[in-house]
């Protein structure tokens, strides 16, 4: 990592610090790659590739095997994401009545495609297979808010709670 | 769940249905209310996890009655602690009300959606606060697991589960006693328990509701599973989605160790079991047992080839178990009543009961738990409460991706394991999507391809290139591109790919457009030979959108909404749509007062 300010080495340090506490609560052994990664996503936010070579130092893994393991898995993320993610469900239930015309209305709101972060990096949507609450379908996740028997039209309303 | 220090008790159901219902905001009203009104002594407020009757939630039952609220607003609390819990007068407005006779109903037993329903699973969920091990303990909870410990021998375990005739419910349909068996005649001084608790099915949720409402129940099932196999460590796979399910296992995990019912010297016994809670990545594949096992060491969830199975060599190459939730859920019962009571329920080849995530296009949704050998009618329109908005029955999809869509004519039908298969459908997780006429069938199976393609992980070729393969001509036919012989190539391709993938997953991808084929091949061929959506569901195959003169009131909410100006008309007066002009969008449809716009 490259800093203007020319103290790079100590910007860097600072930067992998929450990195390295994640990494003392691990014995440094491929079983833990993926808690690792989860938990240095959640610092992060997103997991950026001089993080991921970090952790492939620390867990003595080829940094190949720690790339495959995050773009196998869809919860890890390579992109900044946004403030709030928005999890619209595509799932069988939700496809039945009606999921995808909310997913539309989202699309139409928010300017962006599923997967897609807004740029002032408020919003990341995602179309997710399933979330487990099908007795209320259509239904979205905000974070790790439920919300449930959807029409187009309430689309606004619960962006508007989380801008 | 009795607690005499208080008169009365208000269970709120706290499952995610309810939850995103807004309970959480019942439950503060309700503390609130109590001690505003000096009750709080007398009066307590458990949150529990799912009753089940997702539909109805928010759901508050008040105890010692029984007396079953539905739909529970924060406003309707003041109301209920003035008159039900002050005056002993029953809240008339928010009880359930028979959707036949109209009449108010108190007591849940006797609500249609629960008079069918034989609870051994989720016996305790929505009656128990899952976040206290002391109301398991008061339901006989850790009970079978003492006398496991106590008792029996691992043999005399093992054979007892075989007696019971359980077998895997998280969909295989394999004998569950053999399973174990084949675990404890495994030599080797490491073994593991897993759990799979890694639900990715669309449509099913059981697991999910088992974990948040009852946690106990799959930690006494799984140590009594060690036991009898000689396990000394375990894992329980759950899903990343289910925050609320790990938080809860959690709590209870650490409870358990606590009471000396998880850990070293359980029940001041030499036999010694370790639990770990392991966080799913976001992976279908790895609902797979093999492929869970490779997430659970760190890898990508890939399956490996068997043999050898996980019995021989699984978890970082020692023999290890794994069971789904619902299974374990099975053996404390099954343990402390004995095999041949809970064999007593259910058909020949399939004993006890399933759970079943009822959902779609139903006016009862939630999760039910019903007796082997029911039929399928009984469970849509006894229990499901039948079709909402006045619509036909189209079919029933029952096994999420790896499943079949039964249409109506195989409602009588008797479910356990053997018969949904001859039928072309298999038990799955339990999912039941039910779907109406405006359902397209041909759409359906390109949903599943879709989502069966996007989670193959891609190791072994037929499953990787092959569900590409029949994504690809049902995307073709409900696009209106259909062509001679889609349908043979569509065959043909499902039959190569069952026998030659790797997995469950591929082996099984093909079956959703299999059924549909089987059952609604017209429909298959409506597309391709008339260009016509039947159950008008696929957009590039409907005609333009024109408005019926008779119930057109001329309120201009059409003309307003549509953003290409296609549509012309002055106040009052009837109007119309310029074919040319219209881009099919349907915006229209949802804006018009009195459904006057349709497709031709």
């Amino acid at each position: 990592m490259d800093c203007a300010c020319g103290n790079s080495e100590q910007n860097k340090e600072e930067y992998l610090a929450p990195l390295r506490e994640v990494l003392k609560n691990y014995d440094g052994k491929q079983k833990d790659l993926i808690p690792v990664l989860q938990d240095t996503q959640e610092e992060y936010g997103y997991l950026p590739a001089e993080i991921l070579a970090e952790i492939a130092a620390g867990l003595d893994l080829p940094f190949s095997r720690v790339y495959g393991v995050v773009t196998f898995y869809s919860q890890f993320h390579l992109e900044p994401r946004g403030e709030n993610i928005i999890r619209i469900c595509m799932g069988t239930a939700c496809h039945v009545r009606g999921g995808s015309k909310i997913l539309e209305k989202f699309k139409d709101e928010l300017g962006i495609e599923a997967d897609e972060t807004t740029e002032d990096l408020k919003f990341t949507m995602e179309s997710v297979a399933c979330i487990g609450a099908c007795g209320l379908a259509p239904v979205i996740m905000v974070n790790d808010n439920t919300h449930g028997r959807l029409v187009p039209d309430d689309v606004p309303e619960i962006i508007a709670q989380y801008e | 769940m009795k607690d005499s220090t208080y008169r009365s008790q208000v269970l709120v159901c706290g499952g995610t249905g309810c939850v995103s219902s807004g309970c959480q905001e019942v439950m503060d009203a309700l503390e609130n209310e109590l001690s505003s009104n000096g009750l709080a002594d007398e009066i307590k407020v458990v949150q529990t996890g799912c009753h089940g009757f997702c539909e109805k939630g928010p759901l508050v039952i008040v105890y010692p009655k029984g007396v079953f609220y539905c739909q529970v607003e924060p406003e309707d609390v003041e109301e209920l602690v003035a008159e039900h819990l002050q005056n002993d007068n029953i809240v008339d407005r928010l009880l359930y009300k028979d959707p036949v006779t109209e009449e108010s109903i108190s007591n849940y037993e006797e609500i249609d959606f629960y008079q069918k329903q034989q609870r051994i699973a989720l016996a305790n969920c929505g009656h128990i606060d899952p976040h206290e091990i002391e109301d398991y303990k008061e339901q006989d909870g850790y009970q079978a697991l003492k006398k496991t410990l106590t008792e029996l021998e691992p043999e005399e375990v093992i054979d007892e589960v075989k007696d019971s005739g359980l077998r895997g419910r998280g969909g295989g349909g394999f004998p569950t006693g053999m399973k174990w068996q084949f675990a404890r005649d495994a030599q080797s001084d490491k073994k593991y328990v897993i759990c799979n608790a890694d639900e990715g099915d669309p449509g099913a949720f059981m697991d999910r509701s088992l974990l948040e409402s009852d946690p106990h129940r799959i930690i006494e099932g799984m140590v009594i599973n060690a036991y009898a196999i000689g396990a000394d460590e375990g894992y329980v796979y759950v899903r990343a989605e289910y925050p609320l399910a790990i938080e809860r296992l959690q709590r209870a995990l650490d409870q358990a160790n606590e009471a000396g019912v998880l850990g070293e010297n359980i029940f001041d016994t030499d036999f010694s079991f370790e639990l770990h809670i392991k966080a799913g990545a976001g992976a279908f594949v790895c609902g797979e047992e093999t492929a869970l096992m490779a997430s659970i060491e760190g890898e990508r969830g890939m399956p490996r080839s068997r043999p050898p199975f996980p019995a021989q060599k699984g978890l970082w190459g020692e023999p290890s178990n794994i069971n789904n939730v619902e299974t374990f859920a099975n053996i404390p019962d099954i343990i402390l009543k004995g095999a041949e009571e809970f064999s007593s329920v259910g058909t020949e080849n399939s004993k006890g009961t399933k759970v079943f995530a009822l959902t779609g296009k139903i006016n009862n949704t939630g999760l039910v738990e019903v007796p082997m050998g029911i039929s399928m009618k009984e469970i849509i329109y006894d229990i499901g409460g039948g079709i909402g908005d006045d619509k036909e029955f189209k079919a029933v999809q029952i096994g999420g991706p790896s499943g079949g869509c039964l249409p109506e004519d195989k409602l009588d039908l008797p479910i356990d394991y053997d018969s949904l298969i001859e039928a072309g459908a298999m038990m799955g997780s339990g999912g039941l999507v039910v779907m109406d006429e405006d359902t397209c069938m041909v759409d359906v199976a390109r949903f599943f391809l879709n989502f069966t393609q996007s989670e193959s992980c891609g190791k072994c070729t037929p499953c990787r290139i092959g569900t590409k393969r029949m994504l690809q001509i049902l995307e073709r036919i409900t696009e209106g591109e259909g062509k001679e012989g889609d349908i043979k190539l569509l065959r043909r391709l499902a039959k190569n790919i069952k026998s030659s993938s790797l997995c469950g997953l591929g082996q099984t991808a093909p079956n959703p457009v299999l059924s549909t084929l089987r059952y609604f091949e017209d429909e298959y061929k409506a597309h391709i030979y008339d260009e016509e959506c039947p159950a008008g569901a696929c957009q590039a195959l409907l005609g333009a959108y024109v408005i019926d003169e008779e119930d057109c009131v001329g309120c201009t909410s059409c003309v307003d909404v549509c953003p290409v100006d296609a549509i012309e008309g002055e106040k009052k007066e009837v109007h119309t749509i310029d074919p040319e002009a219209c881009i099919v969008c349907g915006s229209c449809v949802d804006e018009c007062p009195t459904d006057a716009i349709f497709q031709e």
